[in-house]
Formats: structure tokens, sequence, C-alpha cells
């Protein structure tokens, strides 16, 4: 499969990548790792007049922490982020994420900024991100601003990054000490995309009171997110099995689930009860 | 505004080589047709089964989700890189004498992943070995041969401390 004719500029700087853009007018694309752009390409489902080359611009390589958040540059592949020191030390469950993307020669090649700007609805990374309150840093024509997760993607493979502006790092919330973390998915057996993957941070408190829940849902339909309403229904109350098992049991009935080629609506809704309970029960009852 | 060829220079198996392509070329037609080495194979094109797999920098990648523009000063060991008939490298050893291949159709992609995969981890577990071989599909032996080839490999390597290909940079 050939990708339809593009014109290509290698970029060193931020600043060169947002002139590029603007230069192309509408027509130009950013690059990096291409693990998500070059199979579109190749399918022509996506076919710009110019492929701006952001692969080697330092200063958008590496894993640094400031403060109470883990920042992630864009260029950071998934290999490095799995074996990252810094990562496994303070938000552990992004490292066993980014391990169950694609395989050793995609993780190789794939950058988390890519990940993200690319927003499948079958990727893995959301919903770490998700738990994680995860920030996105643009550099745009105006200078640096940031987006929340939730409102960065906004459908299958859309999200509100502004024209002519470059995606630099994603930072990570520190989880309380006392929390504990998973993510768990069933994979699809020859992609290897989850069907289903459930994201969880939680914690609990005084008397076994859960006083800290994130839970977030990817694979299942146009867009990752945030079980708002199954945090609710578990934050400050007593941790038992039978709060847990409601729990998962809520999250199948409110999330939106597609039939697709996989399965149908329905396995889908229970598959997200079984591991939706299966992840809260490895977060809360683990050690 | 036409679109203007751009020339790729790499190190390939230890020499420069030079070409000028379309920049919607993919690294493996650059390798292959521009190269001339065939030993790279395409075998899905959908960045799925791995045939194609190269080392670029040191790191194993799918040469069919590459663009060779994007390769462009780097340094690519293909399986024609690692040894020859006289001179197997430890991995082709391997699969040698522990029957690691029937058609062979995969076999260049499979051992360039699994030379990779070595680089990281000189000692993989069966189930490392596995995981290792989520990237690269083979219709013909069923992986158990496989696995068998790639712990022979490693025990080679770790005997004699060869230096695996890819470490220049």
């Amino acid at each position: 499969m050939i990708p339809s004719k593009f014109d290509y500029v290698r970029v060193n700087s931020i600043d060169e990548a947002i002139q590029q853009l603007k230069q192309f007018n509408g027509e130009g694309m950013l690059i990096a790792g291409g693990h998500s752009l070059v199979p579109l390409l190749k399918f022509r489902l996506s076919e710009p007049g110019a492929l701006i080359d952001i692969s080697r611009i330092s200063e958008l390589k590496g894993v640094r922490k400031e403060g109470d958040r883990i920042v992630i540059g864009a260029l950071t592949t998934h290999f490095q982020i799995a074996n990252d020191p810094i990562v496994k030390e303070y938000i552990p469950v992004l490292s066993e994420t980014v391990r169950q993307i694609g395989d050793l020669q995609v993780r190789n090649r794939g950058t988390i900024g890519g990940n993200i700007a690319h927003a499948d609805p079958a990727a893995d990374l959301p919903a770490a991100a998700f738990v994680l309150d995860a920030e996105i840093a643009i550099h745009g024509e105006d200078g640096p601003e940031t987006m929340n997760i939730d409102s960065f993607i906004v459908g299958p493979l859309i999200t509100m990054l502004p024209e002519n502006s470059v995606l630099t790092s994603i930072s990570f919330a520190i989880p309380p000490a006392h929390t504990n973390a998973e993510y768990l998915k069933f994979s699809h057996p020859a992609s290897g995309y989850p069907v289903i993957g459930v994201a969880v941070v939680a914690g609990v408190g005084e008397n076994d009171v859960i006083d800290y829940i994130r839970i977030a849902i990817t694979g299942v339909g146009n867009v990752a997110y945030r079980a708002t309403s199954v945090e609710e229904k578990l934050l400050g109350q007593t941790l038992s099995q039978t709060l847990l098992k409601e729990a998962a049991q809520l999250a199948a009935e409110e999330g939106d689930m597609a039939s697709d080629l996989f399965t149908s609506e329905d396995y889908r809704r229970n598959l997200c009860k079984v591991y939706t309970e299966r992840a809260l029960k490895s977060v809360f009852y683990s050690n | 505004m036409a679109i203007e060829n751009v020339n790729v220079k790499v190190k390939i198996n230890g020499k420069e080589r030079c070409a000028k392509v379309e920049p919607r070329t993919l690294l493996t037609h650059y390798i292959r047709d521009d190269l001339g080495l065939t030993g790279t194979h395409i075998g899905c094109d959908t960045s799925q089964c791995g045939a194609c797999s190269v080392m670029v920098d040191g790191e194993v990648v799918k040469s069919c989700t590459v663009l060779a523009v994007q390769a462009d000063g780097s340094e690519i060991t293909t399986v024609e890189g690692l040894g020859d008939v006289n001179n197997l490298h430890p991995i082709q050893q391997g699969f040698w004498e522990k029957h690691g291949l029937q058609c062979g159709y995969c076999t260049p992609g499979v051992m360039m992943a699994m030379v990779g995969l070595l680089k990281q981890n000189p000692d993989p577990s069966d189930e490392e070995i596995r995981e290792g071989l989520e990237g690269v599909i083979c219709r013909c032996t069923g992986y158990q041969f496989i696995v068998e080839a790639v712990k022979h490999a490693a025990q080679i390597m770790r005997e004699s401390e060869v230096q695996l290909v890819g470490e220049e940079r």
C-alpha cells in the first residue's frame, strides 16, 4: 500500500513547526513516530499535502517530575515510558498500560504525543490518562496553553488541538500515596486493541471508607471516558465486595457500549461489568 | 507546488548508501527496491506481521510503517547484516540448529525482532520470548521451535559475548 503524494519538511524547533503548519495552510500534518499516521496514509484515509517531521526536536523528549506531576515530552516512546524509573516509581499504572500497547516494534517507535493526538477510541493510553488527571500542553501561535484530557479528546479521532499548534507534553498527577492502581483489558486476539479496557486509581481511609477513586473505560465506544457516576457511587462509602459488584453493574448499565465486528453491545456490557469488578477488586484487595 | 524527491542517506549493514526517493516511499520499499536488499520481506503491509522488521539506530522497527525520509541519517541493520553462510550470527545459528523455520518467509523479520529482544533482555524466559514474538507472525512452525532457537541463540551470545548488531551508536 502506497500513500498519496505529499511534501516533506523536517523541523528542528516548535516555532519552526508552527511556521510550517501556517505555510501549508491547513494542508500540513505533523509526524513523529508515525505509528498512528503512516497506517492512515497507507489506507489513504488521510491525504495531507505535506508532512512536517517533528521527530528530531529534542526538547520534546523525556520524562521529568515537576512538583506533584510527572511531565512526559510528546516524543517519548512507549518503550521509554514503560521502562522509565520516574514513571515506574510515581505512576506505575502508566508504565503497565503502555507496556500493553501494540508490540515490541510498535512500542519502540510510537510516541505518547502521537497516541493521544490521534485519539483512537480503541487506544489503551486514554484510560490511564483519565485516571491520572492528564493535562495536555499545547504550543500554538499565541504561545503555550494546557487542556484537561476530558476537554481535549472529544470524539473518535477528534481532538480540540487548535490549528497550527503542536502538542508538546502530557503531564500526569501523582496519585495520593495510599492509593493503588490497575489497568485491565480484554484484548482483541488479532489486533491486541482493547475490546474493553478499565483503569482504576483508588484508596481507602479510616474505617475502610473509600476516599479516592478514579475509573476510566476505553475501547467500548466512540471515546474513552471517566465513569463519574460509578465514582460517585463509591466515594465516601465503606468498602465491601457487594459495593464493588454494584458499582461494576452500574458501569455496565451506564456506559455507551458499541456493537461492532468484534462483539455485540450486550457482550460488551457484560465484559464491562466483569472487567470493572476485577479492576476494582484488584485495587482494593490486592496486598 | 511540485513535490520534490528527497535524498535519503543511511548507513546500512555498515555501508553508506544513498538514493533519491519520493517522500511517500516507505522504508521497506527503499531498502528493497532502491538499495536492492531484498532479505527484508513484506508480509501484511499493515504493521501486524513483522516480516519487514529491521534495526534502526539499534531499535527493532517495522519498516513498512516508517517513511524512508524519517530514517535519513540513521544506521540500519537488515538480515543481510547479521552474518553469512560461513559466519552465522548466533541468532541464525539458533534458527539453523533448532529448526526455527519452515518456509522461511517470516524468518528475516523474526530474527531481527529477536535480536532486538536480546538486546533489551540477554537472558529471556520462555514467556518473555513469547511476549517478544508478539510483533511477528509465523504461519508454519507454530512458534515452539522459534522459542527454542532464540533460547539457543541467547545462550551462545552469553557464552561468547558476541556483540549484538546495531550497538555502534
